[in-house]
Formats: structure tokens, C-alpha cells, sequence
């Protein structure tokens, strides 16, 4: 597993910071971190720059994260990138619209590192 | 957007306090590596400086607040980014993902809540010299615990 560029997508900073530690402690290599506060900023994001994993939350303004996974095939380097679901969103409901809609995986609020490390790992160098 | 009357009954007939501190301790310990312990005195009430709020609505209607002083919230601040704050911004935006992280958990732990319960952005309130006029006027249930000796308030009225 190379260096890997990593997109972020929470309305929080804080948790954008706390997300991308967890990604360090949790062995990942990361590149460069790409933050954007909703769903269209991190549309927006992915046109300026190539990323290899998408981290995104659920509940944010303008363009909550289930829109912005239905929205990024529009974004052709985007295509095929893995993207997790980092929410306090836990219903079953929730995880199946956002499986549904492309992302490959889905992790909540609380988590630990182990727990980033169990989801994200997987998925990364694997474009569908 | 209605209110489910079986939730309603549930909160009157059942003990959610516990629920509630529940998922207030495993927010920090997870978040924060810190444990947090429910209040003993009844002189452990918060100064509220700052109260971060979020709604619910659906199944369960009404409001979650975390209510604390602000060096507490800065050392709340500090123990889940690693560092010191930034800024109070930062701060707010910490106390607010905290409040946003316990609602999460807690309507995660009532069976059959989840589902068909939303939650709103986090809101924070700066300064303690305000009153609190909630359309969700209703049940409502407090925990007080102690972080690091210092008290935060963590309330959920909801509507009845």
C-alpha cells in the first residue's frame, strides 16, 4: 500500500482533524488530505484534485454525504474511488442508502482507530 | 413531522437516565480517552458558558443539550484533538461534536429509535445569560457528570 491522498468531508474541523489522525494511527500512509466542510465543497474538491479514498459524514449543510455519494460519479476522476461513511448515523436504514448509493464503507461515531483501520484497509487500492 | 406516541409513552414509563449517561461515558472514553463519573453533589452544576444543542425529529422529538464552563470546554477541546485549541471557534466546534456524538449514541442504544429518529447540525451557545423557551416542552432528563473534576450537564427534553 503506497501513499495514499485522502478527501475528507465532515462540517466539523475538529472531526476532520481527529479523521485523519485516526488514518495515521491506524498505518495509512497519507500523501495529502483534501478537507471540504459538505458535499458540494467536496464536489467541487475532487475536480482540482485526484484522491485514492473519500471519507464522509452523513449529516452536514448545503449537501449532506448520502447526496454527495449518489453525486460523485459525476466527477470523472472521482469514479471507482472508495468512499467510507464516518457518522453518528447508525440505523440500518441509513447504512443501506448509503451502500446503495456507492459507499463501500460505513463506520460510527464514536470510533476508534482500530475501527478506521478495519474499514478503510480494505477497501483502499481497490477501485470498482 | 410526527411524533411517535409509542416513543413518547416509552420515555415516560421507561428510565433512559441511565441510557443517556451510557452513551455520554462512551462518547469520551472513546473520543477523548478520558472517563467520565455521574455527579454525586448536588452543588456540581455547571456554570453554562457554553451549550452546544441538537435537535431530534421523528420518532423522538426534542432537543439534546451538553452544557459546561469554557475552560472546561477548552480541555474538552483539547483532549480529542491531542493539542491545545485554536481558537474558540475550535472550541465550539468540539463541544458540538460532542453533543452530535451522544445524541447519535444514545438514539442508537433505544431499540427501534434509530430508524425513524433525525438529527439536526450541532448549535452552540456562547455565554450563560440566556433562557431556554423549548416548543419540545415535554419529558426531560438531566445527567451531570464529572470530567476531570468539572461538571457537564448533558439534558434531553423531549416533546410530549
Amino acid at each position: 500500500m503506497g501513499k495514499i491522498r485522502a478527501l475528507i468531508v465532515d462540517d466539523s474541523s475538529v472531526m476532520r482533524k481527529i479523521v485523519e489522525r485516526s488514518l495515521r494511527q491506524a498505518g495509512i500512509d497519507l500523501d495529502k488530505v483534501v478537507e471540504a466542510s459538505n458535499g458540494a465543497e467536496a464536489l467541487v474538491a475532487l475536480q482540482n484534485n485526484t484522491v485514492d479514498l473519500i471519507l464522509c459524514d452523513i449529516n452536514m449543510p448545503v449537501m449532506d454525504g448520502l447526496e454527495f455519494v449518489r453525486q460523485v460519479h459525476t466527477v470523472e476522476s472521482a469514479k471507482g474511488v472508495p468512499i467510507v461513511m464516518i457518522t453518528t448515523e447508525g440505523s440500518e436504514s441509513h447504512v443501506v442508502q448509503a451502500l446503495t448509493a456507492g459507499a463501500r464503507g460505513y463506520i460510527r461515531k464514536p470510533f476508534t482507530a482500530d475501527q478506521v483501520k478495519e474499514h478503510v484497509v480494505p477497501v483502499l487500492g481497490s477501485k470498482s | 413531522m410526527s411524533t411517535d406516541t409509542t416513543f413518547v409513552t416509552r420515555s415516560h414509563e421507561e428510565n433512559w437516565l441511565p441510557i443517556l449517561q451510557l452513551a455520554v461515558e462512551e462518547v469520551f472514553e472513546i473520543m477523548l480517552g478520558s472517563r467520565v463519573k455521574p455527579a454525586t453533589q448536588p452543588e456540581h452544576q455547571p456554570n453554562g458558558e457554553l451549550t452546544a444543542m441538537i435537535g431530534l425529529a421523528g420518532s423522538l422529538c426534542g432537543i439534546l443539550t451538553v452544557r459546561c464552563d469554557t475552560k472546561t470546554a477548552f480541555q474538552v477541546a483539547k483532549s480529542m484533538l491531542g493539542d491545545a485549541a485554536k481558537s474558540e471557534e475550535e472550541v465550539a466546534d468540539a463541544l458540538g461534536e460532542i453533543c452530535n456524538m451522544i445524541a447519535g449514541n444514545f438514539k442508537n442504544k433505544l431499540a427501534g429509535t434509530d430508524e425513524r429518529c433525525m438529527l439536526s447540525v450541532p448549535t452552540v451557545i456562547t455565554g450563560g445569560e440566556y433562557s431556554l423557551h423549548s416548543l419540545a416542552e415535554g419529558n426531560s432528563m438531566e445527567a451531570v457528570l464529572l470530567f476531570e473534576d468539572a461538571p457537564i450537564a448533558v439534558r434531553l427534553q423531549l416533546q410530549s
